[in-house]
């Protein structure tokens, strides 16, 4: 028995010899993996993890016995028992010098003026594998330019034909707008028609070009790779948390660029997480303004807490947090109101008012690497592609497994087959026959409520289904709620729900209104209210406001953000907060000394720790626990019709992408569907 | 016996005769003292001056913001920012050099793709104020455009060697 079960691993486990070296690599994997997992180097273009093998660069090639004697693509051979491979031997450094030299033959020496200069993998190899000069004196191919939209920018004469832009598009995007047409030397990689790019996750091409034939247009020829500061951040463009590495210059944040992350982006990021830093300089709040007959006068520190305090807050004051903040500016808020003896936090913008008690019942359980497992899903209210595109891809990843994904809501185009069964979330109730009996049949079934299905008071008709399919089983938990603005589910854990949502604060009239960055309330609702507004862009929300304090954004303080699964991640300051804009909570510690109360904090490592006391979930990074979903109420219903999605358009959801010159050239290039009218300066 | 020539030597003054003998040699030989600023040494072609940004022939900056003479300059000397012209070129918006900092080491001009970065031959550009020394783009293309038929020159002179 124990023979057999032996002999079974060795079927499963195959075991290669890699320069000598002898390891067991899994079943299914390449020469080129097993090679890696050996600690071995090797060269690559077209291969990537995430996509398809292609086999088409031959920057790979390995010696591998037993086989043909000569070299041979590793991406592309599987790893099978027995088998010796040799990444060192002088046929394997010939091949490489040879492949080297030919896919030079054609990519003009122009590194110089090239943006991928410094982060070029051809560059790089051709430096450690290549022959180190040139025999070729005939001419160079020289290829049209091609128009790929606002965001990539194109030379195509430097295309080496790895066709992972091709791939990508294809498979992770899923949609058709990028490929190849001609042949050999001829082949020319294209968006059909020379249509922009459209897709929310087009700019991800531009990382895995491994040379410079597709660039970033906004970024271009801004600045070199070994000019910038990294620092590791968090994308507050939705409540996805995509893990990302900001770029900067001096006081300048440069680009945004995605780290990878399998449990939350992989290694993408929506096209807005990564071009909206652009607005990071425009319409900044950069000093103290005070409203003064109906006008906004620039004002100083001490006179602007002198107005608090004049308007007397004691046990009358409200915060309101927006779409961005990070937990601390928030729990330094919430400290201050409750020190002031009042209650009243939300964060709920647009007036939802879902009970937020527990937790469970407004996260995303199933977490975003769990939805590609589900087999049967259905999405009431969201519009998934445009408030999380980085778990759309998951979608399509699991519809590509073999889902059955179903969707309540107006049609949007998924890029997965979907069916739309009707905008009216009564269906929630009865279910049409044959979408029942998917689910009664399914293993791993998923429900995943958005913000329509959320201003709709669809949650609880959405636990009911979840109790009635049993979506949480043995190790599944198919009840996901969808949020889209990143400091959603850290104001729920630091109680910014009301029970009545914003309509109860503006019954409650605070004498001072704390508004942290909301650009999406009503402001109407609070005409008797002195509102105080501390965000960093001059968007709506300091439009309406008596008193502006500039405050810092993501980009310009540490911070911890929660997203929608739940997940609790630290984003780092970057740069320096323009003018006399100062960090959140330092605004809220010295507003708390003009109110005359104390909040118990003097530095940021005390109002984390503080907060940590308070939320000890916000204290460690990763899935905070949130427990079991609550009973469901049998008899909740819910009617009404989904006439429309809360996100009008992708690129301009937030103050920063807003004030972000390419989020206004997408929206009205690739939206809008006219030209971008040049701003004049 | 040592005495009888000492006293010769002293009564016929003959250290002064030596001397002035000395002084005559050195009047009548040629002379190796320059007369600066009117008459100056001869430079090599590699000669690290006063840098300059050049031009093509047909006017246009050779610059093309690569930014190696930046990343290559050991004494951060050097600040470029760049973005694309209208035509689409990479072209850089601002050159500084700041010349205080600058320790002619060369490398700039070595590491410039484009032969656009030189140290040209000038080496007399003293300032009065130490501003005057924060070179900018204009100044330097400006000392391309005075000193170009040297740099070229230099630059030919010396290019069977590089």
């Amino acid at each position: 028995m124990a023979m057999k079960a032996a002999r079974k691993r060795v079927k499963t486990m195959p075991k290669v010899t890699v320069d000598g070296q002898e390891i067991e690599v899994p079943d299914g994997a390449t020469v080129l993996q097993a090679c890696e997992l050996a600690g071995k180097e090797i060269p690559r273009f077209c291969y990537h993890e995430r996509l398809s093998i292609a086999g088409n660069c031959r920057m790979c090639l390995v010696e591998v016995k037993p086989g043909p004697p000569k070299p041979q693509a590793s991406c592309a051979l599987p790893a099978t028992d027995g088998q010796e491979i040799r990444t060192d031997s002088e046929m394997v450094k010939t091949a490489r010098e040879g492949v080297m030299e030919f896919l030079l033959i054609n990519h003009p020496l122009d590194c110089p003026i090239c943006d991928q200069g410094g982060e070029c993998d051809l560059q790089d190899q051709s430096v450690a594998y290549g022959r180190g000069g040139s025999r070729y004196d005939e001419n160079k191919r020289a290829v049209t330019e091609k128009y790929m939209g606002p965001l990539i920018k194109t030379v195509m004469t430097r295309c080496i034909h790895c066709t992972r832009c091709v791939r990508f598009s294809e498979e992770i995007a899923g949609v058709d707008e990028i490929g190849a047409i001609g042949r050999g030397e001829d082949m020319q990689i294209t968006t059909y028609l020379e249509q922009a790019a459209e897709h929310e996750l087009s700019a991800n091409v531009i990382d895995l070009c491994p040379v410079g034939a597709l660039t970033s247009r906004p970024y271009a020829f801004e600045a070199r790779p070994w000019e910038l500061k990294k620092t590791h951040s968090i994308d507050v463009s939705d409540a996805v948390g995509a893990n990302i590495r900001l770029d900067s210059r001096g006081r300048e944040v440069m680009r945004a660029l995605p780290r990878n992350n399998d449990d939350v982006n992989e290694e993408w990021l929506s096209d807005k997480g990564r071009y909206m830093v652009d607005g990071l300089g425009k319409r900044r709040l950069d000093r103290v303004f005070i409203r003064k007959g109906g006008k906004l006068q620039p004002a100083d520190w001490d006179s602007a807490f002198k107005a608090i305090a004049k308007s007397r807050p004691q046990g009358s004051i409200a915060a309101i947090a927006g779409d961005l903040v990070d937990c601390e500016t928030m729990f330094a808020a919430s400290t201050l109101v409750k020190a002031l003896g009042s209650d009243l936090l939300e964060g709920r913008q647009t007036g939802m008012d879902y009970a937020a008690d527990n937790l469970a019942a407004v996260a995303f359980n199933s977490t975003f690497a769990g939805i590609e497992t589900a087999d049967a899903i259905l999405i009431v209210g969201s519009h998934v592609r445009w408030e999380a595109p980085l778990v759309n891809v998951r979608l399509r990843k699991a519809a590509k497994r073999g889902a059955k994904i179903f969707v309540v809501g107006p049609f949007w185009d998924t890029t997965y087959p979907a069916h739309f069964i009707g905008d009216d979330v009564s269906v929630l109730d009865n279910l049409p026959d044959e979408v029942a009996d998917v689910f009664e049949g399914a293993e791993r079934p998923a429900i995943i409520m958005g913000g329509a299905a959320l201003a709709q008071g669809a949650l609880g008709a959405g636990l009911a289904f979840a109790a009635q399919f049993k979506l949480t089983r043995d190790g599944w938990n198919g009840f996901n709620v969808l949020h889209f603005s990143a400091a959603r589910m850290g104001g729920l854990m630091l109680g910014y729900a009301q029970k009545g949502g914003i309509a109860d604060i503006a019954a409650a009239a605070p004498k001072v209104v704390l508004a942290l960055g909301a650009d999406e309330v009503d402001w109407s609702q609070f005409g008797g209210s002195l509102k105080v507004y501390i965000g960093h862009h001059g968007d709506k929300g300091a439009h309406a406001a008596d008193i502006i304090l500039p405050a810092a954004s993501f980009a310009e303080k540490d911070g911890t953000y929660v997203n929608t699964e739940g997940r609790v991640q630290f984003a780092e300051k970057a740069v320096f907060a323009p003018g006399d804009a100062r960090e959140d909570w330092t605004i809220l510690r010295a507003l708390a000394d003009a109110l005359k109360v104390s909040v118990g904090f003097d530095s940021f490592a005390e109002l984390q720790s503080a907060m940590i006391a308070a939320v000890p979930a916000l204290g460690e990074e990763g899935l905070a626990d949130y427990g079991t979903l609550p009973k469901a109420d049998g008899n909740a219903t819910v009617d009404g019709a989904i006439s429309a999605y809360p996100i009008k358009d992708f690129y301009l959801t937030n103050a920063i992408a807003r004030a972000s010159e390419v989020m206004q050239r997408c929206s009205a290039e690739l939206l809008h569907g006219g030209e971008f009218a040049e701003a004049a300066e | 016996m040592t005495s009888v020539a000492h006293l010769i030597k002293s009564f016929t003054l003959w250290e002064f005769v030596k001397a002035h003998a000395l002084t005559l040699k050195y009047f009548f030989k040629p002379k190796v003292t320059l007369n600066y600023p009117f008459e100056k040494n001869p430079l090599s072609p590699r000669f690290r001056g006063e840098h300059a940004l050049r031009r093509y022939p047909n006017g246009e900056e050779r610059c093309i913001a690569c930014k190696l003479c930046e990343a290559v300059c050991p004494a951060q000397a050097i600040t470029i920012e760049s973005e694309p012209r209208d035509d689409g070129s990479r072209r850089t918006t601002r050159y500084d050099i700041d010349m205080t900092k600058c320790i002619y080491c060369g490398f700039c001009q070595e590491a410039c793709p484009v032969d656009a970065v030189v140290e040209g031959p000038n080496f007399e550009y003293a300032t009065e104020t130490r501003e005057e020394l924060l070179y900018d783009k204009a100044k330097l293309l400006a000392n391309g455009d005075k000193w170009e038929r040297a740099i070229a020159a230099n630059l030919e002179a010396d290019a069977p060697y590089r």
